[in-house]
This record gives structure tokens, C-alpha cells and sequence, in this order.
């Protein structure tokens, strides 16, 4: 099948390329010069006035557009590197505020903790003196109470010595001789109850 | 039967028939595409130049791309001294490539196809380029046909050379695109013949043949294009800056 295509293509081909070249001996129109002045004539008009209205009005426009578009963009360039530029110095500055800042408040913190110590401390010293002074006070006064504990016992270990015997034999016995019993026994054994 | 592939070349009057003296500059069908490229250009780079914005839309972007396209190429090849050039190399190298591009468009006529049309195109740029060369060096222009660093033996035949090749530069320039276009559009219109003189059982292989040669087409209509003003840039290099 494909080659029966292929000897009908080369058949035709000569065939039809009699026919051409029975054709071509009419010649070429193109060498044909009866219409060669209007062509020249056609060119020449059509061609001159694409030439003058190209370069008078539309490529000094877009001449005109590319240069405008180029120097926007490198305004435009220049503009994002100025902004850049400041953008980075207030980061800067920005972070020379926040480390002085933080130098601050460090030493605020500092000098507050300093402070609060120093009157923990005084408010400490006159506390603890405080307390030593009512410590002093109370021994004192346990010291003297201590010192009347044991005339006051004895006084009333004699009025019940005394009230007993009278209860136990109904003879008063002479104080002084049973008050001179306890002082004895209060001196022998004081120790046991008071010492501390 | 397949219709025969030069007629696409035909120019024919749209229109009355207009007369200056003896000569016939009627509007025809090249008249028309010239017209319609032209206009074209002109709309598309209008519109692409009409307002600008920092991020352009897709016409402007392409007037914009086109732009430092063709303004890359010039300083490349012809430095800086080419600039006052530029709208020149810029509408020349549009003006071609919309000519060709719409000459892809089955059914249209392509303008560029026709020799007259590139001979008149670089005989300008031959011309204007010489005479640039000689308003720039004077006569010093001159040297440019004798290339330094030549043995004095040589230096005669050398400079017949070059004079000969400065001189057939508009033909080159104009034959090269002239027969590029019709030969591509010649073929197109050959396999597109296949395709119908081969019918339903043998016609898909020119009619594939057909779409790779327009995508061919399309680059060499480009290319030509291209390869159009690059030589315009570097003749006017040669022109601009002598040093040989």
C-alpha cells in the first residue's frame, strides 16, 4: 500500500512538474515590468510614510516610555536603599535603647535590692535590740519574782505548817521555830524545785 | 487539475486605472499588502507607545521588545555611531517582516516576492549608504576597497574584488530576499498542488510536506527579515566606522 502511494507520488510528480515548467515558460511575473513603476511608486509612498511617522511619533514615545521606566526603576532602587539604610539605623537605634534600657533597669533593680536589704538589716538591729532589751527586762523581772518565789513559799509552806499542826495536835507551836524547819528544808532542797 | 504556482505572483490593478503622464502607478493588489503592512506597523506600535505603565500589557511589551530587538542589533553590529539610523533599520526591518509574515496568509500576495520591490529597497540603502561613506571620510572613503595588510603584488587584483563585491551588495541584498520568498511560496503552492492532484489515497504525504514548510516558511520570512537589516546594519558600519 505505501508503496503503491509512494510510485503514484513520483508518477504524479512528473507529471505535474511538466506542467509546471509548461507554465513557467509564460515567465515569471515578477519580470513582468508593467507594473513595476506603480510598485516602485506604492513602496516609496507607503514605505515613507511608515519611515516619517515611525520617527517622528511612535518610537520617541517608546524611546521615551523605556527611559522613563528605566529611571522610575533605579529611583525606585535607590528609594528601597535609602529606606533600607534608615530602616537599619533606627534598628539600631532601637537596640541601643533596649540595652541601655536593660543596663537600666538592672541597676534600678540593684540599688532597689540594696535598699530593701539595708533596711531589712536596720529594721533587723533594732528588732534584735528590741527583743535583747525585753529578754533583759523579762530575766529581770523572772529573776526577781525567782528571788520572792521562795519567801512567799516558805511563808506559806509556814502559815499551812503551822495551821496543819493545829488541825493535827490543837497546840499553836511558836512560828518562828517551824519557819526555821522550812528555811532549812527550803535551803537543802530549793535547788531541786527552783534551779534551773 | 493544480493551478499553476507563479500566478500567485500576479500583480493586478484594484481599481481604476491611474496614469502620471506615461508612467501607470495604479493601485494594485502589491499596492494593497503594502498598505495593509504598513498600517499594521503603525497600529500595532501605536497602540503598543500610547500610554505608559510600569508593568506594560502584552502590545506594549511587543512594541517595547521589538524596539530594544532592533536597537541591540544596530549597536551590535554598527556601534554607536548608527544610532541616528534607527528609526531607518527599524522601519525597513518591520516593514519587511509584516510584508513577508502577511504574505503566509494563503490568499495574499506577497510584496517582498517581487524583485522590484527589494531591488528599489536595497538600492536605497546601497545608495544612502555610499553616500554616507563619503559625507563621513570624504574621499578617504575610498580605502575601504583596498584592505590593509595586503602584499602590493595582490593589491590590484584585491581591489577589482572588492570593488566588484561593494557594487553587486544591492543585488545580493535584494536577490537574496526576493528568491528566498518566491521560492518558498513557489514550493508551497507545488506540494499544495500534490495534495490535490494525489487526492484522498496519496495527498497526506504532501499535505504533511505542506504544514512542515509553513512552519519553514514562517522562520525564513522571519529570518530574511532579519538577515535584511543586519546586512543594511553592517553596510552602514561600513560606512560609519573605515577600518579595514
Amino acid at each position: 500500500m505505501v508503496k503503491k502511494i509512494f510510485f503514484q507520488l513520483i508518477f504524479f510528480n512528473l507529471f505535474f512538474l511538466k506542467e509546471v515548467f509548461a507554465a513557467e515558460s509564460g515567465g515569471m511575473p515578477q519580470l513582468n515590468p508593467e507594473f513595476w513603476i506603480s510598485q516602485i511608486f506604492w513602496l516609496t509612498l507607503t514605505f515613507g510614510i511608515l519611515y516619517i511617522v515611525l520617527s517622528k511619533l511612535i518610537l520617541p514615545k517608546i524611546s521615551a516610555n523605556l527611559e522613563l521606566r528605566k529611571s522610575q526603576i533605579q529611583e525606585n532602587i535607590e528609594a528601597a536603599e535609602k529606606q533600607r539604610e534608615s530602616s537599619e539605623a533606627k534598628l539600631k537605634e532601637y537596640d541601643d535603647i533596649i540595652s541601655k534600657s536593660k543596663l537600666e533597669a538592672n541597676n534600678i533593680f540593684k540599688e532597689a535590692r540594696e535598699n530593701v536589704l539595708k533596711e531589712i538589716n536596720t529594721k533587723k538591729e533594732t528588732l534584735d535590740k528590741q527583743i535583747d532589751e525585753e529578754i533583759k527586762k523579762v530575766e529581770q523581772e523572772i529573776n526577781l519574782l525567782r528571788k520572792g518565789a521562795s519567801e512567799k513559799i516558805n511563808k506559806i509552806a509556814i502559815e499551812t505548817t503551822s495551821e496543819l499542826l493545829v488541825k493535827l495536835i490543837g497546840t499553836e507551836v511558836n512560828n518562828s521555830s517551824i519557819s526555821a524547819i522550812v528555811d532549812d528544808l527550803s535551803k537543802r532542797n530549793g535547788d531541786k524545785y527552783y534551779g534551773n | 487539475m493544480a493551478a499553476n504556482p507563479m500566478t500567485q505572483f500576479e500583480v493586478y490593478r484594484i481599481g481604476p486605472e491611474i496614469k502620471v503622464g506615461a508612467f501607470d502607478i495604479s493601485f494594485t493588489n502589491a499596492s494593497l499588502f503594502m498598505v495593509i503592512s504598513s498600517l499594521a506597523i503603525l497600529i500595532i506600535f501605536n497602540l503598543g507607545s500610547k500610554k505608559n505603565s510600569l508593568l506594560p500589557n502584552k502590545i506594549q511589551l511587543l512594541a517595547e521588545l521589538s524596539y530594544t530587538f532592533v536597537s541591540k542589533m544596530i549597536s551590535d553590529t554598527a556601534g554607536s555611531k548608527a544610532k541616528p539610523y534607527f528609526s531607518f533599520i527599524f522601519s525597513l526591518f518591520m516593514f519587511v517582516l509584516f510584508c513577508n509574515m502577511f504574505g503566509m496568509i494563503p490568499y495574499t500576495f506577497t510584496v517582498t516576492s517581487h524583485i522590484i520591490v527589494t531591488f528599489v529597497l536595497a538600492a536605497f540603502i546601497f545608495i544612502g549608504v555610499t553616500i554616507i561613506g563619503f559625507i563621513k571620510h570624504g574621499l578617504g572613503y575610498l580605502k575601504l576597497f583596498v584592505p590593509s595588510g595586503v602584499p602590493i603584488v595582490l593589491l590590484p587584483l584585491i581591489v577589482v574584488i572588492e570593488i566588484i563585491s561593494y557594487l553587486s551588495r544591492p543585488i545580493s541584498l535584494s536577490v537574496r530576499l526576493f528568491a528566498n520568498m518566491m521560492a518558498g511560496h513557489t514550493m508551497m503552492k507545488v506540494f499544495g498542488g500534490f495534495v490535490i492532484s494525489l487526492g484522498v489515497v496519496g495527498g497526506w504525504l504532501p499535505l504533511s510536506f505542506s504544514v512542515a514548510l509553513t512552519g519553514l516558511e514562517i522562520l525564513v520570512a522571519f529570518l530574511q527579515a532579519y538577515v535584511f537589516a543586519i546586512l543594511t546594519c553592517i553596510y552602514l558600519n561600513d560606512a560609519l566606522n573605515l577600518h579595514h
